[in-house]
C-alpha cells in the first residue's frame, strides 16, 4: 500500500499527542508525588495543542482528505468527534487533579495512559479501513483496561478492570472475526471498496454474518444490549473521573466508527442490518432504563442510564434512508450526551464522601441547602439526561426521535418516548434527595475550582444549546460523512 | 416582521416581554440573599405585578373582533433547519387565560406574604418560573415551542409540591410529574409525526398552528382514519390528563391535598385550564374528524366524571380533597361543553374556565388560610367558626355560591351556557350533567355549614384569627372577579366569543357528517 510522505502531514495532531504521551510517561517516572500535578497540567496543554493543530488546517479551509492508501481520513466528520474527544480528555484530567492526587496511588502513568487512549480514539474516528479502525480501537481499549484498574488495591477497581478486560478482549475477537468474514466475502477491508463490492457483487450469507458479528463487537463497545452487562460494573468500580471518561470518550469514538462503518461501508446492505440494530436499540432502551430504576449507587445508575442513551442513539443509525438527518441527529445528540454526562459525573467527583466509589443516592441528601448552585446545576444535567426542555438533551432526543419517525420506525419511537418517561423517575430520585430530603449533616463537599469551572462550562453549554441549538445544528450539518 | 428587527419590548415583542418578565425576576432572586425576606417579597411582587400590568396593556390594545390567533404576532426563526419557529400570538381565549394567570400569580404571592413559609426565596422563584411556563404555553403557536413551555411548567410545580407540600408530598409530586409527563411525551410523538406528515404533504417544514390549522381544514394532509385517530389521542391524552378527565384524574386529589396553598390555587386555577385550552387550541382544530368520531366516548367519560367527582366530593371529610374532587366534576362539565361543539356550549366552556379558576382558586386560598392557623383540614375539627373569622366566612360563602352557580355570581353564567348548549346536542347529557350540579350544591353547602356554621364545639378554634391584610389583598381580586363576571358577563363573553365561533366553525366544517 503506497503512501506519500505528505500523508504524514495529515496525522500531525495524532503524532504530536503520541509523542507528548511518551514524553510524559517517561517524565512521570522521575517526578515525586507532589510534582504529579505538573504532569497533569502538561497533559492538558498537549491536548489543547493537539486541538490547535487540528483546527489550523480546518480553519484554512482544507476539505476532506485521505491518506495512507485510504486507511485514514481527515474529514469534517472525524474533526467533529476529535474536538469532542479532546474536550472530554481535558475535562477528565481536570476532574482527576485532586482525585488522583489525594489517592494513595501515584498518578504519573495515569495521564500518559489517558493521552494514549485519546490517540486511539482519534485514529478510530479517522479510520476508513477496517484494520486501521481495529488497531486504533485496541490502542484505546488497552489503555482503558489499565485505567479501570488504576486504583489497584481497591477490590472494585480490580474487578472492574478484570471484567472489562475479559469481555473487551472477547468482543474484540468477535469484531475481528466479523471483519475477517467481511474480507472473505468482499475481498477488501477498505470501507470504500467493501461498499463497492456490495453494490456490484451478489448478496452472500457470509457477508451478512460478517456484518452481524461486526455489529455485535460494536454493540459491546457502545454498551448496548445484549452486550451491555460490563458497563454498570465498570462505571461503578473505576475511579470516578475515569468513569466519566468511559461514559463519554470511548462511546463517542465507538459511535463514530459504528456510523462510519455501517453508513459508508455496509450502507447498501441496510435492509439486513437495520433489523438487528432496531432490535438491539429496543432491548437496550428497556434494559438500561429499567435497570437504572433499581440502582442505589449513583455511578451505577449513570452507567445504566448511559446504556439507555446508547439505545436512543442507535435510533439515528436506523435513519439510513434519510442518512444526513440521522447522522446529524447522532452528532448533536452525542454532543449533548457528552456535556450532560461529564457534568453529572463531575458532581459525583465533587461529592466523594466515603473514599472512592461510595456514591449512593442518599449522599445527595440535602445538597440543595448546603450548596444551592451545585444542586441547581445537577438538576439541569438530570433534566437534560431525561430529555426535558429547554436543555441540549431535549434537542438531541427530539432530533433522534424525529429522524427515527421519518425513517418509519414508529413503534421504536413510541418505545423510546415511553422509556424517557421511565428515566425521569430515576433521575428525579437524585433531585428528590437534593431538594426534598433533609441532609444528615454528613455531606462532604470538595471545593475544587478546576472541577467547578469544568462543570459550569458543561452546564452553560447544556442550557445554551437547549435554548439556541442552531449553531450546533449548522456545525453538524457541515461535518457529515461525504 | 423582518427577522432582524430589534426587539420592541412593549410593541411588537410584547408577548416576549409578558412571558419572560417573571423569570427575569426569578433569576434576579439568585442575587438576593436568602434571609432578606422583604427584598425577596419586593422582587416577587414587583415582577408578577409588572407582568400583570403588561397583560392589562394587552387587554387594552386587543381587538376582540379579530378572527384567528394572530394578534400581537411574534414570528422569528428558532431552528430554521427544521422549520421550528419562535412563534407567538393570542386570541380572546388565550388573552382571558393570560389575565387569569397573571392575576392569580400576584394573588398567590400576596397570600404567601401573609403566611410563614420556609425557604422563602425558592418559593417565590418557583412561582415566577412557573408563571413563565404557563404564559408561554398560552401564547405559543409553534407546536415545539408549546411543548417546551408545557414541559417547563412541570419543573417548578414538582418543587412546589415536593418541597412545600404536606406529609405525602414526595409521592404526590412524583405521581403528578409522571402522569403529566407520560401524557405529554405521547404528544411529542404526535407532534413529530404530524410535522413529518405536514412536510410530506406540503413540501414545507412547519410546526406552526397557523400552517397546520388551514392544512387540517382543507384536508391537505390526507390522513387515514387510523392515523388521524392516533394523532388525536396523542394530543388529547396529554390534555385530558391535565384536565383531568375521569379515569385519568387520580393524580389530582393527591397533588392538591399535598400541595401548599399557592400550589393548589395555581394548579386548580391555571394548570387544569391548560388541559382544556389544549383541547380547544390543538386537538379540536387539528383533528375535527376524530373529535367528532370520539365525541360520544369523551362525553360519556365527562358525564361519568361530573357525577363521580361530585359523588366522591360529597363523601370527603378533608376540605381540600372535597374541593379537589369538585374540580374533577366541574372540569368534566367544561370538557362536555367543548365536545358538545356548538357556540353556546363552547363559549360557556371558555367562560367557565375563567370562572372556575376564580372560584376554585379562592376556595383553595381560603382553605389554606384556615389550615395555616389550625394545621388541619378535617371538617370535623371546625364548626361554628363564623363568629371567630367573619371575613373569611363571608369570602368563603361567596366562593362556594359562585362555585355552585348561584345567579348573580360567575358560576351561573358559565354553567347555564354550557347546559344550554349541551341541551341542544342531547337532552340526556344535559339531564345527567345537571345532577352533578345539584350534588355540587349539596356538598359545597354542607362544607360551609359544617365548617362555618353550627355549634362551636371545638375549643381549639376559639383563638382562630381572621384573614390578615396580605391574605385579604390576595383574595379580594378573586372575589371582585366572581361578582363582576356574575353581574356583567358581557365583557368576558365578548372576549371569548370570536374564539368560540372560530372553533365552532372548524368543528362544523368536518364534524357535521
Amino acid at each position: 500500500m503506497p503512501f506519500a510522505p505528505s500523508d504524514m502531514a495529515l496525522i500531525v495532531p495524532e503524532l504530536f499527542l503520541t509523542a507528548a504521551g511518551l514524553v510524559l510517561l517517561v517524565a512521570a517516572t522521575a517526578v515525586s508525588r507532589a510534582q504529579e500535578k505538573q504532569i497533569a497540567l502538561w497533559s492538558i496543554a498537549s491536548l489543547v495543542v493537539t486541538g490547535f493543530l487540528l483546527a489550523v488546517p480546518a480553519s484554512a479551509g482544507a476539505g476532506a482528505r485521505s491518506a495512507f492508501g485510504g486507511m485514514f481520513a481527515a474529514d469534517g466528520y472525524s474533526l467533529f468527534f476529535k474536538v469532542l474527544i479532546l474536550a472530554a480528555g481535558v475535562v477528565t484530567i481536570l476532574f482527576s487533579l485532586r482525585f488522583v492526587g489525594d489517592s494513595p496511588y501515584p498518578g504519573g502513568e495515569y495521564y500518559g495512559l489517558l493521552l494514549f487512549a485519546t490517540v486511539g480514539m482519534m485514529f478510530m474516528v479517522s479510520g476508513t479501513h477496517l484494520i486501521s479502525i481495529y488497531v486504533a480501537l485496541e490502542l484505546m481499549a488497552l489503555s482503558q483496561y489499565v485505567l479501570a484498574g488504576y486504583f489497584k488495591r481497591e477490590t472494585k477497581s480490580i474487578e472492574a478492570a478484570a471484567k472489562y478486560f475479559v469481555l473487551g478482549a472477547f468482543s474484540s475477537g468477535v469484531l475481528l472475526y466479523g471483519i475477517s468474514l467481511v474480507f472473505g466475502a468482499t475481498g477488501s477491508l477498505s470501507l470504500a471498496a467493501v461498499s463497492r463490492s456490495i453494490v456490484l457483487g451478489p448478496k452472500s450469507p457470509l457477508l451478512v454474518l460478517g456484518i452481524i458479528l461486526v455489529a455485535c463487537g460494536l454493540f459491546f463497545k457502545i454498551a448496548s444490549a445484549p452486550f451491555h452487562v460490563w458497563a454498570p460494573d465498570v462505571y461503578e468500580g473505576a475511579p470516578t473521573p475515569i468513569s466519566a471518561f468511559f461514559a463519554v470518550g470511548p462511546k463517542l469514538a465507538a459511535y463514530a466508527i459504528f456510523a462510519r462503518i455501517f453508513f459508508s461501508g455496509f450502507g447498501h446492505n441496510s435492509s439486513e442490518w437495520t433489523v438487528i440494530i432496531a432490535a438491539s436499540s429496543a432491548l437496550t432502551m428497556v434494559v438500561g432504563n429499567v435497570g437504572a430504576l433499581m440502582q442505589q449507587n449513583v455511578k451505577r445508575m449513570l452507567g445504566y442510564s448511559s446504556i439507555g442513551h446508547a439505545g436512543y442513539a442507535l435510533l439515528g443509525l436506523l435513519a439510513y434512508g434519510s442518512k444526513d438527518f440521522g447522522l446529524s441527529s447522532i452528532l448533536i445528540y452525542l454532543t449533548a450526551y457528552a456535556l450532560m454526562n461529564l457534568g453529572a459525573f463531575g458532581l459525583v467527583v465533587l461529592l466523594e464522601t466515603k473514599g472512592y466509589a461510595g456514591e449512593s443516592v442518599d449522599d445527595f441528601n440535602g445538597l440543595a441547602k448546603k450548596n444551592p448552585l451545585a444542586a441547581g446545576v445537577m438538576v439541569l444535567f438530570l433534566l437534560s439526561l431525561a430529555g426535558i426542555p429547554p436543555t441540549a438533551g431535549f434537542v438531541g432526543k427530539y432530533l433522534l426521535f424525529s429522524a427515527a419517525m421519518q425513517a418509519g420506525w414508529f413503534w421504536l419511537t413510541l418505545l423510546a418516548v415511553l422509556m424517557s418517561a421511565v428515566s425521569l423517575f430515576y433521575y428525579f430520585r437524585i433531585v428528590r434527595a437534593m431538594y426534598l430530603v433533609e441532609g444528615t449533616g454528613e455531606l462532604r463537599w470538595r471545593e475544587e475550582p478546576a472541577v467547578t469551572v469544568a462543570i459550569l462550562a458543561c452546564a452553560a453549554l447544556t442550557l445554551f444549546l437547549g435554548v439556541y441549538p442552531q449553531p450546533l445544528i449548522a456545525l453538524a450539518k457541515a461535518c457529515l460523512l461525504s | 416582521m423582518t427577522e432582524s428587527a430589534p426587539f420592541d419590548l412593549l410593541g411588537a415583542d410584547i408577548l416576549t416581554t409578558l412571558v419572560f418578565l417573571p423569570s427575569i425576576g426569578g433569576l434576579l432572586l439568585a442575587l438576593v440573599p436568602g434571609n432578606a425576606k422583604n427584598a425577596i417579597r419586593a422582587v416577587g411582587l414587583l415582577f408578577s405585578g409588572a407582568t400583570l400590568a403588561v397583560s392589562a396593556l394587552l387587554l387594552q390594545r386587543f381587538d376582540p373582533r379579530v378572527v384567528g390567533i394572530e394578534s400581537f404576532l411574534v414570528d422569528r426563526h428558532w431552528i430554521p433547519r427544521f422549520g421550528i419557529r419562535y412563534l407567538m400570538g393570542i386570541d380572546g381565549l388565550s388573552l382571558s387565560l393570560i389575565l387569569l394567570t397573571t392575576v392569580l400569580s400576584v394573588c398567590v404571592l400576596l397570600v404567601a406574604c401573609g403566611q410563614k413559609i420556609d425557604r422563602w426565596k425558592g418559593y417565590v422563584a418557583a412561582f415566577l418560573f412557573l408563571e413563565t411556563g404557563m404564559l408561554g404555553s398560552l401564547v405559543a403557536l409553534d407546536a415545539i415551542l408549546f411543548y417546551v413551555f408545557w414541559e417547563v411548567m412541570l419543573i417548578p410545580m414538582y418543587f412546589i409540591i415536593g418541597i412545600w407540600g404536606g406529609k405525602r408530598r414526595i409521592y404526590a409530586t412524583m405521581k403528578f410529574v409522571l402522569f403529566t409527563l407520560a401524557g405529554s411525551l405521547l404528544m411529542l410523538v404526535g407532534i413529530l409525526f404530524l410535522g413529518g406528515v405536514h412536510a410530506q404533504a406540503t413540501h414545507f417544514q412547519s410546526f406552526s398552528l397557523l400552517d397546520w390549522i388551514p392544512a387540517a381544514a382543507s384536508g391537505a394532509w390526507h390522513l387515514s382514519i387510523r392515523q388521524e385517530n392516533f394523532l388525536f389521542w396523542a394530543f388529547a391524552l396529554a390534555f385530558l390528563v391535565k384536565v383531568p378527565l375521569f379515569p385519568l384524574h387520580t393524580w389530582l386529589p393527591d397533588a392538591h391535598v399535598e400541595a401548599p396553598t399557592g400550589g393548589s390555587v395555581i394548579l386548580a386555577g391555571v394548570l387544569l385550564k391548560l388541559g382544556t385550552y389544549g383541547l380547544l387550541r390543538f386537538a379540536l382544530p387539528l383533528f375535527p374528524g376524530a373529535t367528532f368520531r370520539f365525541t360520544p366516548f369523551i362525553a360519556a367519560l365527562a358525564l361519568i366524571g361530573i357525577v363521580y367527582g361530585a359523588w366522591v366530593a360529597a363523601a370527603q371529610k378533608d376540605m381540600k380533597k372535597l374541593v379537589a374532587y369538585s374540580s374533577v366534576s366541574h372540569l368534566a362539565l367544561v370538557v362536555l361543553g367543548i365536545v358538545a361543539g356548538n357556540a353556546a356550549a363552547i363559549s360557556g366552556a371558555m367562560f367557565q374556565m375563567i370562572g372556575h379558576g376564580l372560584t376554585t382558586g379562592l376556595l383553595f386560598l381560603l382553605v389554606g388560610v384556615l389550615y395555616e392557623r389550625r394545621h388541619t383540614r378535617e371538617m370535623s375539627d371546625y364548626g361554628g367558626v363564623a363568629t371567630h373569622v367573619p371575613v373569611t366566612t363571608t369570602l368563603f360563602v361567596i366562593a362556594a355560591l359562585g362555585s355552585v352557580g348561584l345567579p348573580g355570581l360567575n358560576g351561573f353564567v358559565g354553567e347555564f351556557l354550557i347546559l344550554g348548549g349541551v341541551f341542544q346536542r342531547s337532552v340526556v347529557w344535559c339531564a345527567i350533567a345537571s345532577t352533578g350540579l345539584i350534588l355540587g350544591a349539596i356538598y359545597l353547602l354542607t362544607l360551609v355549614q359544617k365548617v362555618f356554621w353550627g355549634p362551636d364545639r371545638n375549643s381549639a378554634n376559639r383563638g382562630l384569627t381572621d384573614i390578615n391584610g396580605w391574605e385579604l389583598a390576595g383574595a379580594l381580586p378573586l372575589v371582585a372577579g366572581i361578582v363582576w363576571f356574575g353581574v356583567a358577563p358581557a365583557p368576558l363573553l365578548n372576549l371569548v366569543r370570536t374564539s368560540a365561533d372560530f372553533v365552532v366553525q372548524i368543528a362544523h366544517l368536518r364534524m357535521v357528517p
